[in-house]
């Protein structure tokens, strides 16, 4: 193929003014402000860093006949129209089985009730975009999912944190802070909730605050965005049913799952199950962002479901991630100080850990990068409200054993320093 | 021209060091130059032994980049390189050195002590620190000794706090200091040349925020830069006369920043020297640049003329 001159090396635009570009920018894009932190979770990538930080499933794991089967099939039967625009809503075989998919958990849905999104983070998107004005109150578990900050911020919603605890939701607390916001004249609009295996909290809302929390948003009429990428990453226990069966029908909640969890994330399909009302509002906000979720890895979805069970995929992630996180659990038992307290998750793929109060765990990360090699996700990326500094969001579903073992064990060594340099600090008396 | 931009690496202002450099990159090619952008990492010395480049632009910040390493490198792979030599880099990464440099130079700045964490591992040094605060007074600033962008800078008010304020600088650097604050306006003067370097006019930050940190370095409309800063002329006369000591005594060349502080008795303080200074949208320098009529283009082509190894 003939090579374009200038394809590689043309000039990247950059006008010498930078304002230019400042005083235009809206105030959504101007909202989001540079962060110490987030600037160094970018050292996390460097190859010398052994990294806790990021939530990649494996897909190693994937096997390579039913991958090639599927794009077999996808080019013998469906090349045209996997090329092809598809509906905004998704593809209606994919939705009847994203239905199939959510019955399997005693979730009851109509295909119509279903709009197939770009993974779970466009129906984060997609909902927030849908409900929020600049202003509206959001209630959201504290620590909340980092990824759904960039949305909550970029449609300038007011988050209010509510605790949580080894039970998920502290919904009574909820309650209170509803009345508060109530009398303040400001009464919330929606709670963000992620229910099952919370990231980064690592814990499962109890049967009877899942009841109370349906109850709650009845009585006040405030929608819930359940979001539930990891119902199924489940190690051990049963499962419980979601918000979505627990509404019954009535319209309170927005259920966002994703098939990066149970399939794989690089195919970037999600879904959100909603009544017609508010898929048809989100459907045009979808048709604005992208007209549809890209077709062939649709169709790769379908193929793949028609062809396998995917229970049996999830079923050998889960293996492997159950493994893992016993070795980081024992790891943790074994290098973290006496004062450290962490969740000990049943499914999902992060561990929330935290540490004495005076340590702060975005300064830690600095000295862990540059001393130790090895990150993590400081607890102040799943707060909007400056909390969480001495807490960390642990991963591991992304390496293996050994690797999170020697991972915990450099962490440690940072906490140690920086405790022990603590004691010195005090003086000799 | 064939001009190797030197960016990123492992320290912790490499997102600022990829910005400066984005805009560097932009400016070379406006100026016909051939870019080869390099994120300095293990295969710096290959690339740059393959490709030989003409010049390199150093556009790195922080450790590895702004503290002669990498112009160590350059000075043994013969590519002329912009900004400060080895030594000048060395010293201005150092916060003491450069104090005690400027001490010795008769430059006034704000009187400070510096420990490692080792003195007070080792040596027992938290037993100084009572003696420290009665002689520095309060507020003090304690900061790591080799570190950019206001990470890990406290000033603190109270006493009580001074144990969390050295746990935080010492999480960015082996060394902290512990410096008297001086209360008044932020000012810079960048400097461009080596045999016969000039002032740029005088900038002034004006964070939204009570403290020039991070956020409010980084955040487009977070701080107001006002250049050339509104100051009566004789102030920044002294000012340019006094960056351009501080840049001599360093032994910079190329160009530099030089941050001090205008106390409200009209009075100087230098408190510290950027070897390399940021050129991100909202850094000092680029706007102290637009402030004397030479657009960011106009300075990249200085530097890059100045180019040279050694010193």
């Amino acid at each position: 193929m003939e090579t374009v001159k200038g394809a590689v090396t043309g000039n990247r635009l950059g006008p010498p003014d930078p304002e230019r570009y400042e005083r235009r920018f809206a105030s959504r894009a101007a909202g989001i402000r540079s962060s110490a932190m987030r600037d160094m979770m970018s050292l996390t990538e460097r190859p010398d860093i052994i990294s806790l930080a990021t939530g990649f499933p494996d897909t190693a794991s994937f096997p390579a006949e039913v991958f090639d089967d599927v794009w077999a099939a996808i080019a013998r039967d469906h090349r045209a129209s996997s090329l092809q625009y598809g509906p905004t809503e998704g593809l209606a075989e994919l939705r009847e089985r994203i239905c199939e998919i959510m019955a399997y958990g005693g979730a009851e849905a109509h295909p119509d009730d279903i709009i197939v999104t770009a993974g779970g983070q466009q129906a984060i998107d997609l909902s927030v975009r849908t409900f929020t004005n600049p202003g509206d109150v959001v209630l959201a578990e504290g620590p909340t999912y980092p990824g759904a900050v960039p949305s909550l911020t970029t449609y300038e919603a007011r988050v209010v944190h509510v605790p949580i605890d080894e039970d998920g939701m502290l919904v009574d607390q909820a309650e209170a802070e509803i009345d508060r916001l109530t009398a303040e004249g400001t009464p919330p609009k929606l709670i963000y909730t992620i229910p099952t295996f919370h990231n980064p909290g690592g814990v499962t809302m109890s049967l009877e605050r899942r009841r109370r929390l349906i109850e709650l948003a009845r009585e006040r009429e405030l929608l819930i965005i359940e979001d539930n990428p990891y119902g199924y990453v489940r190690f051990e226990g049963d499962p419980l049913p979601t918000l979505w069966e627990l509404d019954g029908g009535e319209g309170w909640v927005l259920h966002l799952s994703t098939f990066s969890k149970i399939l794989a994330p690089g195919l970037r399909v999600g879904w959100v199950a909603a009544p017609g009302q508010v898929l048809r509002k989100m459907n045009l906000s979808k048709q604005a962002a992208d007209l549809g979720t890209a077709t062939m890895t649709q169709r790769f979805v379908v193929e793949y479901l028609k062809r396998t069970d995917w229970r049996e995929h999830v079923q050998r992630l889960n293996t492997i991630y159950r493994s893992r996180r016993d070795a980081l659990l024992g790891a943790l038992d074994a290098e973290f100080p006496a004062e450290a307290s962490w969740t000990r998750p049943a499914g999902g793929l992060f561990v929330w850990a935290t540490l004495p109060d005076y340590i702060d765990t975005a300064e830690l990360l600095a000295r862990a990068i540059e001393r130790q090699k090895v990150a993590f996700v400081p607890g102040e990326a799943a707060f909007l409200d400056g909390r969480g500094r001495h807490s960390m969001r642990l991963n591991f579903s992304g390496a293996p054993e050994d690797v999170l073992v020697e991972g915990i064990q450099r962490i440690g060594q940072a906490i140690e320093q920086t405790m022990e340099l603590r004691r010195a600090l005090g003086g000799s008396e | 021209m064939k001009v190797a931009v030197l960016k990123g690496g492992r320290s912790l202002e490499r997102e600022v060091s990829l910005r400066s450099a984005s805009n560097v990159e932009a400016a070379l090619r406006r100026l016909g130059h051939t870019v080869l952008p390099v994120d300095a990492d293990q295969r710096l010395v290959k690339i740059l032994r393959e490709e030989r480049p003409d010049v390199a632009f150093v556009a790195m910040h922080g450790k590895g980049g702004e503290d002669g390493t990498v112009q160590e490198l350059l000075e043994i792979l013969e590519i002329p390189y912009t900004g400060s030599g080895v030594l000048a880099c060395q010293r201005s990464m150092d916060k003491a050195i450069t104090k005690a440099i400027f001490e010795n130079a008769g430059i006034r700045t704000p009187a400070w002590f510096a420990f490692s964490e080792d003195a007070f591992r080792e040596l027992g040094a938290a037993d100084t620190m009572g003696d420290i605060m009665e002689r520095l007074g309060m507020p003090l600033v304690v900061k790591p000794v080799r570190q950019g962008s206001a990470l890990g800078i406290s000033v603190i008010k109270d006493p009580a706090h001074l144990p969390q304020a050295l746990l935080s600088a010492l999480s960015y650097d082996d060394r902290v200091m512990l410096e008297a604050f001086v209360a008044g306006r932020e000012l810079s003067v960048s400097v461009l040349g080596t045999d016969d370097p000039r002032a740029l006019p005088v900038v002034e930050a004006v964070p939204q925020s009570d403290f020039y940190d991070f956020e409010s370095r980084y955040t487009p409309g977070a701080t107001e830069l006002r250049a050339p800063a509104p100051i009566p002329d004789d102030v920044a006369a002294e000012a340019s006369a006094l960056a351009l000591n501080c840049y001599r005594a360093i032994g910079c060349r190329g160009f530099g920043r030089i941050d001090m502080m205008l106390d409200p008795d009209g009075a100087l303080w230098v408190l510290e020297l950027n070897a390399i200074p940021g050129m991100t949208d909202t850094s000092l320098l680029p706007a102290a640049a637009r402030a004397a009529d030479m657009d960011f283009d106009e300075f990249v082509e200085r530097a890059l003329a100045l180019a040279d190894l050694g010193g």
